[in-house]
């Protein structure tokens, strides 16, 4: 025993730059497999950030070689222009109808397909009909719901035929009619999202709290309030949040059906920036509005992340 | 077998090294191969809407000419290649020979994105004569229209005899009558169908400035300022109102995108509309029994002159960065050339840039010769190519004829706003 110490601690002597060294690796390993996540965020994400706040400061930036610094005037102009103010308000109504009318329906169809009263069959087909919009394209989405919609349409023939209605409704084209008609398209192809996730939080419910709550005499609607409602509030909370995040950023369905019109009745934040960037070729200002949007969405977004640590 | 841990990184690390260098070489790589063969890039949209392989084998004719120059074709729809040419002139990295739309012109040309054509022309001594025309800024031509479209009356003859009207109209007062009598015969349709959407609002160029055009009308002054307080455009939008007023036009205008126009045509909803030659073959494919024709665009009553018709092109422009400007020249000079015009012009079921090419209609519908004989009898009229930001014009126009149209203003006040717009572009 005594023998064999001083060999150990002779060897052990000059391993120790070697433990280092494996120290070091070690702690640069975890490094190595990050980076070509990192690689990818800065040059998708970072750099591309960097790139329109630096535009939003300058002056015909892109289409001129020698762009000048233009301090905030990009944001004053964006700021002070009635069409920016007018995409502001339509994307406010537009989200926050969407997002309402996205939980109270997908809240609505995930108790149904959550209900005992139902058979399995019945659940299925529900299921299947009820996911149905999800799985369309919105360049479907936008095609179907022009035609349904079109004057001369299913949607107006029917109305007209029950004698809802006298004359064709213009659904897009009237100015007055044309916000409603997108968030509705919107809603439709929207609420499925909320009802799978929340019928998996519902089924995620344990059966004894109702079980408890019907010993201590509830009726149907007080569970609903007392024992569904708050154990699905942290779902609800992450879904409405992204949902805002999400519908916020909606260009395709405006820009396939309406195009931000008629009149600008449609025209939203992401229909407004593409004109500036791609019709007026005022990338400067383009790029002053995409900065408030992201603005605006890292309120959102901190709210989301928010309820995600709460979790 | 696997390999030892060191064996395994050096391959690994010679892999890397390899892609590095490939990547770097590829990225500063020459398009002028050892043997001095020169690849040009040719972007467009017009390979996307040919029948497939035909304008292969136009390009082909031209390398079995010219083994020295190789073309790479880059051809995508015509919203693709909007976009990717906007970024490419943005970034100086165009490709070398380009599909243009004359409404892109003066933006790329102002950017220095697309080369002055005329020098090329003179260094390579080229005659300029037989093209039909050449878009120019400042005197220096930066597009020459390869193939041109137009856009005429197409006119459903079974509801106009259901209406009771016996023959196509030719002035504004006739179409007024024919449209209030096809909208007052009884079922759903409608007299006349105008697009007005502001997504895309080409509706402003071929439907309502056609009619100024068609009588003769600019909506310039002569040294290319805009003139849109004039009687002439006053009388054009007046028209349109009226039109609108006596409930001749389909609804829906107002979000209504050419596709629509175009199916509300073939179902037999609307009796007449403006739209591209190019439809001709859609439209038949879609309704074979579809009865229509035809016609000059309507004129102002007692109009006697020369009738402009609206049209769209499928322009070339040599990119200014590219380094093998005379080989693109002479890429394009083919083109343009008797021969190789007049055989795109058939396939395209265009009318050529080319004044001495025919093309060949023995084997097309008989409608493209009517419309060849309209487009020699007048001339190619449309004042949106080469004005600047000329979406952003349309799209201004579009809403202030939209407030006319809505009764939010009238047109007095809808021109001067409009005047004010373009003004501000149109410098």
């Amino acid at each position: 025993m005594t023998l064999t110490a001083p060999e150990t601690s002779t060897r052990a002597a000059p391993a120790v730059p070697g433990r280092s060294r494996s120290t070091l690796t070690r702690r640069l390993v975890p490094y190595g497999y990050l980076s070509p996540t990192v690689l990818l965020i800065v040059v998708l994400m970072v750099v591309p950030i960097v790139m329109v706040i630096g535009y939003s400061f300058r002056d015909n930036v892109i289409v001129q070689e020698n762009s000048v610094f233009a301090g905030f005037a990009n944001y004053t102009k964006v700021l002070t222009d009635p069409s920016f103010l007018s995409a502001l308000k339509n994307t406010a109504i537009f989200i926050s109808v969407s997002t309402a009318a996205h939980l109270v329906l997908g809240l609505a169809f995930a108790m149904m397909l959550n209900s005992p009263l139902l058979g399995g069959v019945t659940k299925a087909i529900f299921r299947i009909v009820y996911i149905l919009p999800w799985l369309f394209t919105i360049a479907v989405i936008a095609v179907i719901w022009r035609l349904l919609l079109d004057p001369a349409g299913v949607v107006n023939h029917v109305l007209q035929t029950l004698g809802l209605i006298e004359q064709g409704v213009n659904w897009f084209s009237d100015p007055s009619m044309a916000l409603w008609a997108v968030s509705f398209v919107n809603i439709w192809a929207g609420y499925p999202f909320f009802m799978i996730s929340l019928l998996a939080a519902l089924q995620g419910i344990p059966g004894d709290l109702y079980e408890a709550a019907a010993v201590d005499g509830t009726n149907w609607f007080q569970r609903f309030v007392h024992v569904t409602l708050p154990q699905l509030r942290p779902v609800i909370i992450s879904m409405a949040v992204l949902d805002l995040i999400w519908t916020s950023h909606q260009f395709a369905l405006i820009w396939m059906t309406t195009g931000g019109g008629p009149l600008n009745s449609t025209e939203m934040l992401s229909t407004f920036t593409y004109k500036q960037a791609f019709s007026e070729y005022e990338f400067a200002t383009a790029s002053a509005a995409a900065v408030i949007v992201l603005l605006l969405t890292m309120v959102l977004a901190f709210f989301y992340v928010r309820s995600q640590r709460e979790r | 077998m696997a390999l030892p841990a060191t064996r395994l990184k050096r391959v690994i690390g010679a892999v890397t090294a390899a892609t590095m260098v490939a990547f770097v070489a590829a990225c500063g790589s020459d398009d002028t191969a050892s043997d001095g063969t020169v690849t040009l890039e040719f972007a467009q949209w017009w390979g996307a809407e040919l029948p497939a392989g035909e304008f292969d084998k136009i390009i082909n004719d031209f390398t079995a000419q010219n083994p020295d120059i190789k073309i790479k074709l880059l051809s995508a729809p015509y919203a693709s290649t909007k976009q990717q040419l906007l970024t490419g002139a943005a970034s100086k990295t165009l490709p070398d020979v380009v599909g243009l739309d004359g409404a892109w012109v003066n933006d790329f040309a102002k950017q220095g994105a697309i080369t002055d054509i005329t020098k090329l022309m003179a260094d390579a001594g080229y005659d300029d004569s037989e093209l039909a025309s050449q878009i120019q800024l400042d005197g220096k031509t930066y597009m020459i229209p390869v193939v041109n479209f137009v856009y005429p009356l197409f006119v459903n003859k079974d509801l106009l005899t259901e209406a009771g009207v016996d023959k196509v109209p030719t002035t504004r007062t006739e179409f007024l009558d024919a449209a209030k009598k096809i909208s007052a015969s009884g079922g759903d349709a409608k007299g006349w169908v105008l697009p007005l959407d502001t997504a895309v609002p080409n509706g402003v160029q071929n439907d309502v400035m056609s009619w100024l055009w068609a009588s003769g009308g600019s909506m310039l002054t002569d040294d290319g300022k805009p003139n849109l307080t004039s009687a002439e455009v006053k009388s054009t939008v007046e028209f349109v109102q009226s039109l609108n007023d006596a409930g001749v036009i389909a609804p829906g205008s107002l979000t209504m995108k050419e596709q629509d126009k175009v199916e509300k045509f073939s179902n037999g909803q609307v009796g007449m509309m403006i739209d591209s030659l190019a439809h001709i073959n859609l439209i038949k494919e879609n309704k074979p029994d579809l009865n229509f024709e035809v016609a000059a665009l309507p004129a102002e009553d007692g109009f006697t002159g020369e009738r402009g018709i609206p049209y769209a092109s499928w322009g070339i422009g040599i990119s200014d960065s590219t380094e093998h400007k005379a080989e693109a020249f002479k890429f394009v000079s083919y083109l343009m050339s008797q021969e190789t015009n007049a055989k795109l012009s058939t396939i395209a079921n265009g009318f050529p840039g080319n004044k001495t090419a025919e093309p060949d209609f023995s084997n097309s519908d008989p409608l493209f010769k009517a419309a060849f004989d309209i487009y020699q009898q007048g001339y190619p009229a449309n004042e949106f190519v080469g004005l600047p930001k000329s979406e952003d014009l349309m799209r201004s126009f579009a809403e202030q004829l939209q407030l006319v149209l809505t009764g939010k203003t009238s047109v007095d006040e809808a021109l001067a706003k409009a005047q004010e717009n373009w003004s501000s572009v149109i410098e």
